[in-house]
């Protein structure tokens, strides 16, 4: 018997379910994480004396690309949730199946620019604008790689849940969606102001 | 739905009560825990006294156990004062005081006086108390490697933190460790007090313990990340020779630092304090929450402005945010930034007066108890008052630039977390001990930890004042020894020192009597022992699993004592009719 | 059925979105080679990820018709990372002759 209210059905006066507010919450301190590297990225420019234009640095083709590889899986993201809607779990499996593909050819493309960069000698200790770059963009892979290893999950053994609550598992692919656009949100600002500023 | 019973589930001994994920479990959990960092911080501060009371004498019984490295021929050498400073400092904030305050305090009663059947979330509450458990083990342990723990200041100010041995790496991942512990559980109590409140708790209903938390919870979620970013740039400084806090053409010890430099030393005092300010009001905000419910009870009458006091917390933690440089006067920033950051202080400091006023104001009139926990409570009042006065000057940038950095600055702080949160904190553990326990602490006990604590503290604390008026520097491991224009004030080292170890002394009967208590104190006749009104009080004793026997249903505020025409002198929220 | 239409209609809206995000990247690259100058490469690159940013949010994540609360709790997420960001900015400028904050 489930003591907990309100896991899938809204509660009236606020109209969410539990992880909804929760997932907003969790989003609300990433802002402040990722805000406080691009205020750092901020000062640190300003005060530079030299600072390198980024599409000087960085290989802009690659970014770009990763930026639309990200892009195409946060719709692949929605679909799969939208999928979830229709009763159609055939595509919902295909559409996150998809999306976690996508995840990991961003990683593989930021590996082959990292290593890139790496074989020039371009470390994060070489310069401040590799530093903040550096850290930028592993932060966000490691958020990339939290979303593949918990979208991976609900993929397989968490998909179980479709048949005894379908619901609540239609909530956690919502709630896994959430956290994926925002993975793709920072990388919309991450790209123009590390590459092409 | 819910009911408090025998637990159907049968959970075995690991998941009851090692890996739990019951909110009452894992607030005793973090109490256990953090009880214990209160204690060994104390501790690290009584073996600083010595020095500061007889600098250059080998420490007497201790000293031959520190060994060579730290204190050769048992005299304390400076840089394992300077590890003993910033981990006191370090311990009793993150592994002492926050954890005991949000964690044991916040878990265990938010849901219960709200009406709830547990957190919203309680795997994650477990991971928050695990990932706190590793914080600290991380920070314990880095005692013992090459050059000892962090000895940067609790503050880790760069370029002094980026060079300063291994241990600073250590405290950089226990911070990381504390720092998400503390956000996980920021998510959980704000999506618990918003969901998870029983039908007729209102917001306006709420105790303003849980008001209090409520807003800790939110400073704790949006105030810590960037901190969480600065100590992972300082981690690659550290680790990756980044340079992102060490400015160009920085000399170390005559050799020139072969990074690159091109890095903002003031980017980390940023950061810093962006978490620091709000976290001093983490500090405070549930310790005033803790004294409200035990002065409402002991007076037996509603608290005078109730409404004031929540709007006054919800602007105080709104203004948190932007008080931060404050911190900062003499960074050389400009006087333009400078002012807006006065102007700020100057605004905060009115939400604290107002609710520190109301409370004053409810004694008036009431039918006031003097119990123990009613004792530490109304000695809160005036302890925090001058902790807070004392603030106005440092908040103000002309004054403070005679006061910054000095022992000034280290009595202004320990006045409101030391006679301060900490009073409050015992109040609270006096208070609900019966409804954890089902019995009472000892009061003739409760009497000596209490007189002789608040007697103590003053004597450690005041005398500090005047140091740092004289122009006594903080940090120093001779004590101000070797300040010719500060000569005067130097005996006070002695009398602060023989204070802080009476003060010690004097935790020993709370601490006998808590431990004793729980196996041989006097069992409470009822679930409601103080006759308060809030709903912790409508639970068995202790609380089972779902808390409450039967759903609860609040009718009326938190404070409805000695309401007019009711059969006694207080009627419970959950109580339809007087 | 009414719930099957409405979400067919979000299916359309998403691919609708899709195609705007594409075509703003491609703008947002394309701009970049223009040299306008600093300032101007700055508004104009966060214009854009910032209409891409509340595509996203808005239609993605929901968040267009999403509970007041969420919205509460983001607008004060927004005003406390603007202050961060700003003050900490400002705090660079008006320092006494010479000084300087990075070097």
């Amino acid at each position: 018997m489930e003591l907990m209210p309100y896991i899938v059905e809204e509660r009236k006066d606020t109209g969410l379910y539990n992880a909804k507010l929760g997932i907003w919450l969790f989003l609300s301190s990433e802002v402040m994480l990722f805000g406080a590297l691009f205020s750092s990225y901020v000062l640190l420019r300003t005060g530079a004396a030299h600072w390198p234009q980024g599409s000087s640095i960085l290989n802009v083709p690659m970014g770009a690309f990763n930026t639309v590889v990200l892009i195409a899986s946060s719709v692949s993201m929605v679909f799969a949730w939208a999928a979830l809607k229709e009763n159609k779990f055939g595509k919902f499996k295909f559409n996150l199946g998809i999306t976690i593909l996508l995840a990991l050819t961003f990683l593989v493309v930021k590996s082959f620019e990292y290593g890139a960069k790496f074989e020039h000698h371009m470390y994060p200790k070489t310069n401040t604008f590799l530093a903040i770059y550096f850290t930028l963009t592993a932060l966000h892979a490691l958020h990339v790689i939290g979303g593949i290893i918990v979208n991976s999950y609900f993929w397989g053994p968490g998909s179980k849940m479709w048949q005894t609550d379908p619901q609540r598992f239609t909530n956690r692919i919502e709630i896994a969606g959430i956290y994926w656009h925002f993975v793709d949100l920072v990388w919309i600002f991450l790209f123009p102001v590390l590459y092409l500023l | 739905m819910s009911h408090s019973h025998e637990d159907p589930r049968r959970l075995s001994f690991w998941r009851k009560y090692i890996f739990a994920t019951d909110h009452k479990i894992i607030g005793l959990q973090y109490g256990i825990t953090s009880l214990f960092f209160l204690l060994f911080g104390f501790c690290l501060m009584l073996l600083m006294r010595w020095q500061l009371a007889y600098p250059g004498e080998p420490i007497p019984w201790i000293g031959k156990f520190l060994g060579e490295s730290r204190a050769p021929g048992g005299i304390m050498l400076p840089e394992f004062y300077n590890e003993l400073g910033a981990m006191h400092g370090t311990i009793m904030v993150f592994l002492g005081v926050v954890p005991l305050v949000f964690g044991a305090f916040g878990n265990y009663f938010v849901p219960l006086q709200i009406g709830a059947p547990d957190m919203a979330f309680p795997k994650l509450n477990m991971t928050s108390y695990w990932l706190f458990f590793i914080g600290g083990v991380v920070m314990l342990a880095s005692f013992f490697l090459p050059g000892g723990a962090a000895n940067s200041g609790w503050t880790a100010y760069p370029p002094l933190a980026d060079i300063a041995p291994i241990g600073q790496t250590f405290w950089l991942i226990g911070m990381v460790f504390l720092i998400n512990s503390s956000l996980l559980g920021a998510i959980n109590f704000i999506a618990t007090v918003f969901q998870l409140r029983a039908e007729g708790m209102t917001f306006m209903r709420l105790p303003f313990f849980v008001w209090a938390q409520l807003v800790t919870a939110f400073l704790l979620l949006l105030a810590f990340p960037p901190l969480e970013a600065a100590g992972v740039m300082q981690l690659l400084d550290r680790v990756a020779h980044t340079s992102f806090f060490l400015p160009s053409g920085l000399v170390v010890s005559g050799e020139p630092l072969p990074e690159s430099g091109g890095g903002s030393v003031l980017l980390w005092q940023h950061l810093f304090w962006f978490l620091g300010h709000p976290e001093v009001y983490v500090l405070i905000l549930p310790a005033m929450g803790i004294v409200a419910e035990i002065i409402a009870n002991n007076i037996r009458k509603p608290l005078w402005g109730y409404k004031s006091m929540v709007y006054s917390v919800i602007f105080l933690g709104f203004m948190s945010f932007i008080v931060w440089a404050h911190h900062m006067y003499l960074t050389g920033m400009g006087t333009a930034i400078s002012a807006f950051f006065q102007t700020t202080t100057m605004i905060i400091s009115i939400p604290s007066v107002i609710i520190l006023t109301c409370l004053f104001l409810s004694l008036w009139g009431g039918s006031i108890r003097f119990n123990i926990p009613m004792l530490f409570a109304l000695s809160f009042l005036p302890m925090f008052g001058i902790g807070g006065l004392t603030g106005l000057p440092l908040g103000l940038a002309a004054p403070d630039i005679h006061l910054h950095d000095t022992y000034y600055v280290i009595a202004h702080f320990h006045y409101v977390v030391a006679p301060g949160t900490i009073f409050a904190l015992f109040a609270g553990i006096y208070y609900w001990f019966p409804k954890v326990t089902g019995r009472k602490m000892s009061e003739v006990l409760g009497h000596i930890h209490f007189w002789p604590s608040l007697f103590l503290m003053n004597c450690i604390f005041m005398p500090m004042f005047v140091q740092g008026l004289a122009g006594v520097s903080r940090r120093l491991y001779d004590g101000g020894q070797q300040y010719a224009h500060a000569q005067a004030t130097l005996p006070l080292n002695e009398m602060s020192s023989i204070c802080a170890w009476l003060l010690g002394l004097f935790q020993l009967p709370f601490i006998f009597n808590l431990i004793w208590s729980m196996l041989k104190g006097k069992k409470v006749a009822s679930d409601n022992p103080w006759e308060a009104t809030t709903l912790e009080w409508a639970t068995p004793t202790p609380p089972g699993h779902g808390n409450f026997v039967k759903v609860p249903k609040v009718y009326r505020g938190p404070y409805e004592y000695s309401v007019p025409g009711a059969a006694k002198d207080f009627t419970p929220q959950d109580q339809e009719r007087v | 059925m009414r719930g099957t239409h409405d979400i067919k209609q979000k299916i359309r809206k998403y691919w609708g979105v899709f195609t705007a995000l594409l075509i703003l990247t491609v703008v947002t690259v394309g701009i970049s080679y223009l040299k306008f100058g600093l300032a101007a490469a700055i508004i104009a690159a966060l214009t854009i990820a910032l209409i891409k940013g509340s595509l996203i949010a808005c239609f993605f994540m929901h968040l267009i018709s999403e509970r007041k609360l969420v919205y509460v709790i983001l607008g004060f997420v927004v005003f406390f990372f603007l202050s961060m960001m700003l003050l900490i900015y400002a705090s660079y400028f008006s320092l006494p002759g010479g000084a300087t904050y990075v070097s």
